[in-house]
């Protein structure tokens, strides 16, 4: 009985659940230390800690990690408030589905990444080609959901809205936009997995900043702690946004039971 | 048939406009050809690097790095997936570890991959199984949960082993999500290969993608998109023409068809 009540515990139960990382990192620093791995190929969890630390008091490393934000966060906004837009006018007007829908359609299954060297040739190395490359991505998973959500609104609730006199701008106001956003919501985590994916792969291949660039810059100069360093940064930082939007989604859907 | 054909041309006839749109902007002379080759530039590009036997080759290299790294992802999130579902130990082990790798960004973690396995094969298809792994854990998770426990009840009962359960109730029960992980995965293993083969080089279609880039030829990027967009369309397709096939004794085909 006793993991049980211990699984209950508020801090006691996350280290018993998440105990498998930890055994990992023991792992991880204990093969390096002992010399079962090359330490350079694996440096030790502590050096890797420390160069981290060390970035953590660098300005650059501030500005890198910024860039990378503001290009990730400017696309994926972009995406949200045109794809939202668009999926739900699809669903609403028939022309809107008919001219766009075969578009959205052709291209949805496309690698986006095979966008990157044209958005480079467009735009250059800067800000623009990374954020025009994270919007053309996620703005198509983001028509797609609001779309499949929109065409699901429960028609009885259409009905009941212009028996009531509502005006078809009220009606996607105020019915078929609630009844889309948990499709919506799914969409954006996808979204937003895949700006992250597009942001990290762009900057890796061709970027003078950003935190894919300083992955790059790091192992190129051998300074494979600080790589260490970087790629962890970027990981965490994917896993604590993605946390993030699901509490984002927890409470913007609160009113559904 | 012929009501299917007009309704067939209607949904062509926007990519049509498209495709004006297009060779009109270029023709018109309000971007260069550097920045918008014309259609039929890029047209006569692919279909040069069709003839020449080019493209085959690169199509060839990419999905057989994409193929392999799925595959390996595939058999290894089943087992995963179904050995969670069954066993508290390996239950206890994945679960942290799936909860935060499923939603990070993987291809992060190349040049860790590069560092480790040189620049061959290995690693591109070694990252392409890593980066497809999650999504089909988590789904062949997902599907073994879901299965009926009466089923199992029953199969116990008539006297089957938990290897019988396992391969004869909970895998064919499971396989529906299994094949959604494996729709979700299959774009991640295109995406991944296509940057690792721009990161990395060796050929393939991303490799030949960064090439023309790397030497300002517009055509040969603009061919090269469409050339990878064709090849994802058409394995995403199979994939889910697979799907259909594979569940042909499934409810979910059934009711679709009718």
């Amino acid at each position: 009985m006793r993991p049980l009540t211990l699984e209950k515990h508020p801090v006691l139960g996350g280290i018993v659940r998440y105990s498998p990382l930890l055994l990992l990192a023991a792992a991880w620093e204990a093969s390096s230390r002992l010399g079962l791995v090359n330490e350079y190929a694996l440096p030790p969890l502590s050096t890797v800690l420390v160069a981290w630390f060390q970035f953590l008091k660098d300005p650059s490393f501030y500005y890198h990690a910024g860039m990378s934000l503001m290009r990730a966060a400017t696309g994926l906004s972009l995406a949200i408030v045109l794809g939202v837009t668009l999926g739900i006018s699809m669903a609403s007007f028939r022309w809107v589905e008919a001219t766009f829908g075969p578009i959205v359609q052709m291209f949805y299954p496309m690698p986006k990444s095979a966008l990157i060297p044209l958005t480079i040739l467009w735009f250059g190395l800067g800000h623009l080609s990374k954020i025009f490359l994270i919007f053309l991505g996620c703005l198509l998973p983001m028509t797609l959901s609001s779309f499949n959500g929109a065409r699901g609104t429960d028609k009885v609730l259409l009905w009941s809205a212009s028996s009531l006199g509502a005006s078809r701008w009220n009606r996607i106001r105020d019915v078929v936009f609630p009844a889309s956003l948990p499709s919506i919501m799914a969409g954006m985590r996808t979204a937003l997995a895949l700006a992250f994916v597009l942001f990290v792969s762009s900057e890796l291949i061709i970027a003078n900043e950003g935190l894919g660039y300083l992955i790059r810059m790091t192992g190129d100069g051998g300074q494979y702690p600080a790589m260490f360093a970087v790629v962890l940064t970027v990981v965490s930082m994917g896993f604590l946004a993605d946390r993030l939007l699901i509490a984002i989604t927890h409470r913007v859907l609160r009113w559904r039971a | 048939m012929a009501r299917l054909n007009v309704a067939w041309l209607k949904r062509l006839l926007p990519i049509i406009g498209l495709l004006v749109i297009w060779q009109a902007v270029a023709a018109s002379h309000v971007t260069s050809a550097f920045l918008l080759p014309s259609v039929v530039t890029v047209a006569e590009r692919v279909w040069s690097d069709i003839a020449s036997g080019t493209l085959a080759g690169k199509v060839g290299l990419t999905l057989y790095r994409a193929l392999a790294g799925f595959l390996i992802a595939t058999v290894a999130g089943v087992t995963v997936g179904l050995s969670m579902s069954i066993l508290p130990v390996v239950r206890w082990f994945f679960d942290p570890l799936i909860s935060v790798g499923f939603p990070t960004p993987k291809i992060a973690l190349l040049p860790i991959f590069m560092l480790w396995l040189g620049l061959g094969d290995e690693t591109k298809i070694a990252m392409i199984t890593f980066a497809c792994f999650f999504a089909i854990t988590t789904n062949a998770y997902a599907g073994a949960l879901g299965v009926e426990r009466a089923f199992i009840w029953s199969a116990q009962m008539l006297g089957a082993s938990r290897r019988q359960i396992l391969t004869d109730i909970i895998l064919p029960a499971a396989t529906p999500q299994i094949l959604t992980g494996m729709q979700i995965a299959l774009p991640v293993s295109l995406i991944s290969t296509l940057v690792t083969e721009m990161i990395m080089g060796g050929g393939g279609l991303g490799g030949g993608l960064l090439e023309a880039s790397r030497y300002a030829d517009s055509p040969g990027v603009f061919a090269a998109i469409v050339e990878i967009a064709a090849a994802g369309a058409i394995v995403i397709n199979v994939m889910f023409a697979l799907r259909k096939r594979l569940l042909r004794w499934h409810e979910e085909t059934q009711t679709r068809d009718q």
